[in-house]
């Protein structure tokens, strides 16, 4: 049953970690189709293998594309109307 | 800078190159892994048509049992995934797009140079359309004897098996003909908007 | 969350691929290993994170799969647990083949969603499924390590519940230690639901998690606790839903689906 293959924005975590510093699964994302606004950790990932599809848990729509080719991180953020992530801790 | 390489892993059962079906790259497997995107679309028989539609938006359109009562032809192909797992022999049934455009000629339907495919689901796909016909691609309702189940398309796909398996797209409903080509949803991605997997078109900008 | 309670976040830091020296393999079940690693300027990592575990194969073929960490970040060596699946890639490979010595190439800690320190406070409910176990056990090691912090400075153990559902009790990893961490700690409840086979003994649950079952374990939504859930992907859904069910607030329940099977494969 493909409910199975589901998973969570978490999954995203580590092909981000290439493209931002900071970890952004934390911060919170508007959906550009419905506008729910949620942490990326909280949409549903589904890990095709050929690429990182998230969709708003909401209205299904994709959020964000990730994808890997031989030379390059493609990141398509179409489906995001804003990121808001907490400011990083200040320099002790 | 290459990766450490980890002693005594060797991963799933591949071999590459062996019998001369592989193209570049890739590796043989027997298993049908199941590749999601989204959701599963699931759309009742009754529900579900299949339309083609021509440039100067002409349409010719199949409810299921017309579809069903088109002429039928098994396919065995090789089918080639970009993640570099190939799958041999695999069997399926369908209708030719060939006897489609055939179909609906007689209605006046004219294609175009350029196919978009569109999916339930959203998924679209785009090819030449000297690459759908001349027996290279089906609309497929089969796979292995048995009617295609969900979550490997069904009820009906589309398959290309000479171009990487992402262009088999998925859940069809429609193809339109254009004048234009247009990059469906991987091609928009970074994949190739060809996609050969014998010149091993993977990515955007391969030769 | 006062100034005093607050616990500064990790530095960011770009995420690198690095090596780590697999000091020790701890049987865990028959099927599960924890792999113990040594890995020089690991930056830390909060309970709840996870890392990536790439291995490749003499003819350069990779095979990549994340794991969640299940040592807490107190600790010196960073502890993965696997469960090996049976027809997997790469899970056989780590509890069967892997020696001590052999080298692991990794990245991390990857993730800030699903992750739970002291300062965030409770009371904490914990529901977790096989191997989903992992980054919940990492959260009680902290929690058990870093004495929460209340406005009284009095050192007192944040209420914690978990509830986890395993096959057997054969396949309930982190058995004696949960077991020893429930009798130091009185604000420590652990429930166990057998699914498939129970020992004969046995007066715990008999089978998967339910809205019942957890309308009887977690807390009335009132007391908001924050909720993490971890396992097969159906598990994790079933239990989210039937606890907003229940009532309790969605953005206090933090899911992590591992997939159909339940783990890396």
């Amino acid at each position: 049953m493909d409910e199975a293959l589901r998973l969570d924005g978490n999954v995203a975590a580590g092909i981000l970690s290439e493209l931002f510093v900071p970890d952004l699964t934390a911060a919170r994302a508007t959906c550009a189709g419905c506008g729910a606004t949620r942490p990326v950790g909280a949409l549903l990932v589904y890990a095709h293998g050929m690429g990182t599809v998230v969709r708003c848990p909401d209205c299904d729509a994709v959020v964000l594309c990730l994808t890997r080719t031989a030379t390059h991180v493609w990141l398509d953020p179409t489906g995001v109307t804003r990121i808001v992530m907490a400011a990083p801790a200040p320099p002790a | 800078m290459t990766a450490p390489f980890s002693r005594g892993f060797r991963g799933r059962p591949r071999s590459a190159a062996a019998s001369g079906r592989l193209p570049p790259g890739q590796y043989e497997t027997r298993e049908f892994p199941v590749l999601s995107a989204g959701p599963t679309p699931r759309v009742a028989l009754g529900a579900w048509d299949f339309t083609l539609r021509g440039p100067a938006g002409t349409t010719m359109r199949w409810t299921w049992d017309e579809f069903q009562a088109l002429p039928h032809e098994p396919v065995t192909a090789d089918i080639h995934c970009v993640t570099k797992w190939s799958k041999l022999g695999t069997v399926w049934e369908g209708v030719s797009l060939d006897t489609l455009l055939a179909e609906s000629a007689v209605r006046g339907l004219a294609p175009a140079p350029y196919v978009l495919a569109g999916c339930d689901g959203g998924y679209t796909t785009n090819l030449p359309l000297a690459d759908v016909t001349g027996g290279k691609a089906w609309v497929v309702v089969s796979y292995g004897g048995e009617p295609l189940a969900p979550e490997h398309g069904g009820p009906a796909r589309l398959l290309v098996p000479h171009l990487y398996f992402w262009k088999s797209a998925k859940w069809i409903r429609r193809l339109h003909f254009q004048e234009r080509d247009q990059p469906g949803f991987w091609e928009s991605h970074g994949y190739h908007n060809y996609g050969d997997p014998w010149r091993e078109q993977r990515y955007a900008g391969d030769e | 969350m006062t100034a005093a309670a607050a616990t500064p976040r990790p530095a960011a830091q770009r995420v690198a691929w690095r090596t780590a020296v697999v000091a020790d393999i701890v049987p865990e079940t028959p099927r599960a290993r924890t792999l113990v690693l040594d890995l020089p300027g690991w930056p830390g990592h909060r309970a709840g994170q996870h890392v990536d575990v790439r291995l490749t194969a003499e003819d350069g073929y990779q095979a990549q799969r994340s794991y969640s960490i299940a040592s807490a970040p107190e600790e010196a060596r960073l502890a993965l647990t696997v469960e090996r699946l049976d027809d997997g890639e790469v899970s056989p490979y780590l509890t069967d083949e892997l020696r001590v010595g052999d080298r692991l190439e990794l990245r991390g800690p990857i993730g800030g969603y699903f992750v739970w320190h002291v300062a965030i406070g409770g009371p904490l409910l914990l529901v977790g499924g096989g191997s989903g176990i992992a980054p919940l056990m990492a959260m009680l090691r902290h929690r058990a390590t870093a004495p929460g912090t209340a406005p009284t400075g009095a050192q007192r153990h944040i209420p914690a519940r978990l509830l986890y559902s395993s096959r057997s009790w054969d396949e309930v990893i982190y058995r004696d230690e949960l077991a020893r961490l429930v009798a130091d700690d009185p604000a420590l409840e652990v429930a166990v639901t057998l699914t498939r086979e129970q020992p004969e003994w046995w007066t715990g649950f008999r089978r998967r998690i339910d809205r019942m079952m957890l309308a009887e374990v977690a807390w009335p939504p009132a007391e908001r606790p924050h909720v993490f859930v971890c396992g097969p992907t159906l598990l994790v859904e079933a239990v989210a839903t039937a606890l907003v069910a229940l009532g309790h607030d969605p953005a206090r329940v933090k899911t992590e689906r591992f997939g159909p099977t339940g783990g890396a494969a």
